[in-house]
């Protein structure tokens, strides 16, 4: 038996098919991943992502340790509650996570991926032992993504006395209230909240959103959403190995003030003077089958890639999939699918956007 | 807890197969077949009239999760496939013993299903 979130009774009363995560006993689906996907893109869904590693860093130098250890620049955070995705890079530029990082009134607030909880927390523990600033991770707080056009509304009509605050959000900002923390954050490409409870409370606000409408949501559909928002998956689509210049995440790495020598950027620089050796790009079958992570990508006289992640979509009724493929790869390829080679269409990401297909 | 009608036959490949006044033998997934593959999207069928030996991978199913092949569950000649089913994958969810029969074979011995497993059989191996 897995590690069990603070909704783990919630779980099996809605029906849940428990499967190991990352060592963790989560819902994979509650009944039909489709349906629960089409809820997020239609009104509003609920995911329990207690799982993710919440990580507060304070002191007086923690600005300071922050850019040393991320691609991003925390001090683009205009405003409190700001929020950046950025990747943690390792001396050779390549990905350690991808993480988000929220601004607070002195200190800061990060989400790191579940798993990679040890390795990111002995790297991060590792790098601030030259700074003044202190990390404190927070397992005692549970987490639940409310995501869909209709989510915000449900979670005030349940949160009645924070409505206020949680209507003036803006997207990419979060704020705590208490020991609940609020964030217009999400991984689904629809609008939505992800929030943060002290875990003995999260059970009460879970049956309270089922009782406003919300349907619970698996891990399942939380895959296929965000592969249609064109949303990184870390281990599949980028790892230590790979560089953000080859996940996609080039827009992530902030290289103004040139004199921020944030670690993995020496790599980072070299790579971009040698040549990038491949990319990330979104790929879509529009014929029948379905693509898979590993599967092969042949691009005529140029290479071959992989996908690193593949599947149905269910607004787009077709096949779509993220791939690392030679850099020069044009918009058109192969897939090798059950031994033949299948022409697929080589796309700008995101797939899907608020409900709608997005690419040409 | 998966739903195996008595008057079927099963194989070890999660095949059901039932037997037709006429003599063919219709074959579909099993209801514990579905529930593992989870929701279906895509079912690619076998021609009719192809000849197939017993054990050869004749259909694909595809669902969110997987691509799994499905089986000649016996010998014989494929005589009819559920075109609906095809336009339809997700009748394989919600009715795999009804509606979303896969294919009809003309089994080469007619005594074939005799061999086959029971409901009994069959449930006491997806347990």
């Amino acid at each position: 038996m897995g590690k069990q979130t603070p909704l783990y009774q919630q779980h099996l009363d809605a029906n849940g098919k428990i499967v190991d995560f990352g060592g963790w006993d989560m819902p994979i689906h509650y009944g039909s991943q489709l349906q629960e996907h089409n809820v997020v893109r239609e009104d509003a869904g609920m995911f329990d992502v207690s799982h993710m590693t919440i990580v507060d860093i304070a002191g007086p130098e923690a600005l300071a340790y922050l850019q040393k250890i991320l691609a991003n620049d925390v001090s683009k955070l205009g405003f409190t509650g700001k929020a950046l995705y950025t990747g943690m890079l390792n001396e050779e530029g390549g990905v350690i996570d991808d993480l988000i990082v929220y601004k607070m009134d002195g200190w800061y607030r990060t989400v790191v991926n579940c798993g990679t909880r040890e390795k990111d927390l002995a790297w991060m523990n590792k790098q601030i032992e030259a700074f003044d600033a202190t990390l404190t991770e927070r397992p005692e707080l549970a987490m639940v993504a409310v995501q869909g056009p209709n989510a915000i509304e449900k979670v005030k009509q349940v949160r009645t006395e924070q409505a206020d605050l949680i209507g003036e959000l803006k997207v990419f900002q979060g704020l705590p209230v208490g020991e609940w923390f609020y964030a217009r954050t999400g991984y689904t490409g629809e609008d939505g909240l992800e929030i943060m409870i002290p875990a003995a409370e999260v059970a009460e606000f879970w049956d309270a959103l089922i009782t406003a409408g919300v349907a619970p949501t698996g891990l399942g559909a939380r895959d296929t959403l965000r592969l249609e928002a064109g949303m990184n998956l870390y281990g599949n689509d980028m790892d230590d190995s790979i560089s953000p210049l080859q996940a996609g995440m080039g827009w992530t790495i902030a290289w103004e003030p040139a004199d921020r020598d944030f670690i993995g950027r020496k790599a980072l620089e070299a790579q971009k003077a040698a040549g990038i050796p491949s990319k990330l790009v979104g790929i879509v079958l529009e014929t029948r089958g379905v693509m898979r992570s590993h599967q092969k990508v042949v691009v005529e006289g140029i290479g071959e890639g992989e996908i690193t992640s593949g599947t149905f979509s269910p607004t787009l009724q077709h096949s779509i999939a993220m791939a690392r493929v030679p850099y020069d790869t044009g918009s058109e390829c192969n897939i090798e699918m059950r031994g033949k080679l299948i022409p697929a269409r080589v796309v700008k990401m995101p797939f899907v956007r608020s409900g709608k297909k997005v690419f040409e | 807890m998966s739903n195996i009608p008595t008057e079927l036959k099963y194989v070890e490949s999660h095949e059901w197969l039932r037997k037709e006044a006429d003599g063919t033998i219709t074959v579909g997934i099993t209801d514990f077949a579905q529930a593992a593959l989870g929701d279906i999207v895509f079912i690619e069928l076998p021609e009719v009239d192809t000849e197939v030996e017993a054990d050869d991978d004749i259909a694909v199913v595809e669902s969110v999760k997987a691509a799994s092949d499905v089986y000649a569950p016996i010998a014989g000649k494929i005589v009819a496939v559920n075109e609906d089913l095809a336009d339809a994958p997700e009748k394989a969810n919600e009715d795999p013993y009804g509606d979303a029969w896969f294919f009809r074979m003309e089994p080469t011995d007619p005594n074939v299903l005799d061999g086959l497993m029971s409901a009994e059989d069959y449930a006491a191996k997806c347990e």
